[in-house]
């Protein structure tokens, strides 16, 4: 059987961690995994932000002056979220090595 | 303190290897984008533990802890308390789990942190099986979805999970799903501002354990909640308050043709899936009316 241990456990003599800690925040090359990429057709953009708002990985930015959607491709996992959720239908998934 | 190595535009990593299109991305950004940085995470194994981090690398850059299947609310309620101990009455306790950290294997603990009311915000995103381990049917799974340990599609319905937690007595619950984010980040901005044991139950489609395109995780939430298969809800003080009336209730063909965990339920199944939507969603109702009374 075990015994209550009989110092206190809030002033401990010495602070340590059990197990891995996890202290370096990262990113994966995640846009290496596509297969496809959304196409934008900047005639039928409304820069209504729908895109970005539904984007798994938030990699999209919609601006109101210039480009209007712009796409991190080093996050962008080709899911076709934010094709499939474009009210205005400006956005196709063409495959990433340009055979279509 | 965390060593960046990589820029995010919130407090979630942008490389994250969750699968394409999957719902739990969706829900963790969304949820802790309006919780901010005063929050501590508890995510128990099970697929979210992604964002609890994975060796010396973290996906969020937040404090957190990875448990158990068994006790998140339990860690969750130890850590409140120790908060309670310090006079900090400000930092978001928020326990991160899947369906089978929740209805199954943490059930217990859970319901005694509810029953003790414990100050901490419990989120169960509900993908509706075991993915992470290679899609094991859960008490959440439905009626007639295939997994592995279901193969010929599960031949019981699943456990109501609002209703359990309803029967605690709980000061906040609600149901969210990806089929509407601004709903949802409206019920966590809610929970967050309330005191006591807050629970979400939130509808996260899965497109490798429920066998659908990446592109269509919203599009199929939407489908489930038009049909009633998902139903948005509230409770609060007691009360129970029904979001907008489904525009095709008991009609989930269409939800359930989009996915291939469904290919063999056909038929009779179909009729008793949309038999069940109705008549929880008349129950469901009738609690409603109660409440206003
Ligand atoms: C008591 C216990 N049983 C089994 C496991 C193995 N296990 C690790 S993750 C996992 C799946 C968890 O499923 P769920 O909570 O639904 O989350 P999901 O993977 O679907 O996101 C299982 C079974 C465990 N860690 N602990
Ligand atoms: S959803 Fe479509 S219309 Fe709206 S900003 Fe994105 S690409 Fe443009
Ligand atoms: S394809 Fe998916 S990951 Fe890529 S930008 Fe669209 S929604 Fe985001
Ligand atoms: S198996 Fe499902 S829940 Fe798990 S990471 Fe993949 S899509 Fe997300």
């Amino acid at each position: 059987m075990s015994t209550q241990r009989e110092t206190p456990t809030s002033t401990p003599a010495k602070r340590r961690i059990l197990g891995p800690c996890s202290v370096v925040f990262t990113a994966a090359n995640t846009g290496s995994w596509r297969l496809e990429r959304p196409q934008l057709d900047e005639s039928k953009c409304i820069r209504c932000g729908t895109c970005a708002r539904s984007c798994p990985t938030d990699c999209i930015t919609v601006s109101r002056d210039g480009c209007p959607v712009v796409f991190d491709w080093y996050y962008c996992k080709g899911c076709g979220i934010c094709v499939n959720e474009c009210p205005k239908n400006a956005l196709s998934l063409v495959k990433e090595r340009g055979e279509h | 303190m965390l060593k960046m190595m990589a820029a995010s535009k919130g407090l979630v990593t942008h490389g994250v290897s969750s699968c394409q299109g999957c719902g739990i991305e969706l829900i963790i950004r969304n949820v802790l984008d309006v919780l901010g940085e005063d929050t501590v995470l508890v995510i128990p194994p099970g697929c979210a533990a992604l964002f609890s981090g994975t060796g010396p690398e973290a996906a969020v850059k937040l404090a957190g802890i990875q448990g158990n299947l068994e006790n998140s609310a339990a860690i969750a309620s130890g850590i409140a308390a120790g908060f309670r101990h310090q006079g900090n009455e400000h930092t978001t306790v928020c326990a991160f789990c899947g369906d089978g950290a929740t209805v199954d294997i943490g059930l217990q603990s859970l319901s005694g942190a509810m029953e003790r009311n414990e100050n901490i915000l419990y989120i169960c995103y509900d993908n509706e099986a075991y993915m992470n381990t290679g899609i094991q049917g859960s008490s959440s799974t439905p009626l007639g979805a295939s997994t592995t340990t279901t193969p010929a599609g599960k031949p019981v319905g699943s456990k109501d999970l609002i209703q359990i937690v309803m029967a605690h007595g709980v000061p906040y619950a609600a149901t969210a799903s990806v089929a509407d984010l601004g709903d949802l980040r409206r019920k966590v901005k809610k929970a967050k501002g309330i005191k006591g044991c807050r629970v979400l139950h939130i509808h996260c489609p899965c497109p490798t354990g429920w066998g659908y395109h990446s592109s269509k995780t919203i599009e199929l939430a939407r489908e489930g909640v038009d049909s009633g298969a998902w139903v948005l809800m509230e409770y609060e003080n007691g009360r129970v308050k029904l979001g907008r009336r489904p525009s095709k209730l008991g009609h989930a063909e269409d939800y359930m043709k989009l996915q291939k965990r469904f290919r063999t339920a056909v038929g009779e199944l179909t009729a008793q899936t949309n038999e069940r939507i109705i008549s929880r969603y008349e129950y469901l109702e009738k609690l409603e009316r109660l409440g206003g009374e």
